[in-house]
């Protein structure tokens, strides 16, 4: 399972837009590349990525083999009410990896 | 051959070489197929979507891009996709971005890749409709694909 980098704000107050960032360790395979034996390496890329907060979603992105390895995003969410912050990433195989932090609002 | 026929024929030479950078750009045509294809014929609008990108980003690998589009993002008017385009990829969509409704401001950051010096187009659906586009120069040193065969 891809290691994975999020950083949410530990609180904030009630209508506040907050920065939220999340990265993925993949390599992000293009399909250009080959390997030393001169066969291409196969497209193997994260085909979507999701996040929600308290449930509902805030920010969803299609992938493409143009994004860098590691994919990285940088959205912006406004603090309703106390809830957890849900990362979903899929890759193109069906394997899913989650990552979750807390937003305490006050 | 006569000093006409040598100063026509120079002339068509001239004429060809000016005509060289329009046929280089055979990307373009893929990336206009790749709009129409997810946009269909809509006429897009230049403004409400500002993009920043380094103006000279020495590896293509990894080039930031900052999107940010002038939206209230409430029920009745929010953006319906972002999408992201550079003109001479091989395969020129990059990403498609939706905000649902616990987006707080229309803007995000990513990091793409560029085979090269190219045009990076982004163009923003919104929930009226409408299309909004912006567009962006970046000159690239060595490209995702230069690199890559390089090291291999």
């Amino acid at each position: 399972m891809p290691n994975t980098r999020i950083r949410v704000p530990d609180s904030a107050a009630p209508g506040e837009i907050i920065e939220i960032r999340a990265m993925i360790m993949h390599p992000m395979e293009n399909g250009f590349r080959v390997d030393t034996q001169g066969t291409t390496i196969p497209v193997h890329i994260i085909a979507e990525f999701v996040c929600t907060y308290d449930g509902v979603e805030a920010f969803r992105v299609t992938l493409e083999p143009g994004l860098s390895a590691n994919p990285y995003f940088s959205f912006f969410i406004k603090a309703t009410r106390s809830g957890s912050v849900d990362f979903l990433w899929r890759d193109q195989d069906g394997t899913s990896t989650r990552a979750s932090a807390p937003l305490v609002v006050t | 051959m006569s000093r006409r026929a040598a100063a026509a024929g120079l002339g068509a030479g001239l004429v060809s070489i000016a005509l060289m950078p329009l046929r280089a750009r055979a990307g373009d045509a893929e990336t206009t197929a790749a709009i129409r294809e997810l946009f269909g014929d809509a006429k897009p609008t230049t403004g409400r979507v500002s993009l920043t990108l380094p103006p000279l980003a020495e590896s293509g690998n990894s080039v930031p891009l900052t999107v940010s589009i002038d939206s209230p993002l409430t029920e009745a008017d929010h953006v319906r996709r972002v999408c992201i385009f550079a003109n001479r990829n091989p395969r020129p969509l990059i990403a498609t971005l939706q905000f649902g409704p616990k987006a707080g401001k229309a803007q995000f950051s990513t990091n793409m890749r560029l085979s090269g010096t190219q045009d990076v187009i982004v163009m923003a659906e919104m929930s009226d409709g409408t299309l909004w586009r912006e567009q962006a120069r970046v000159m690239v040193t060595v490209g995702a694909c230069d690199s890559l065969q390089m090291r291999y």
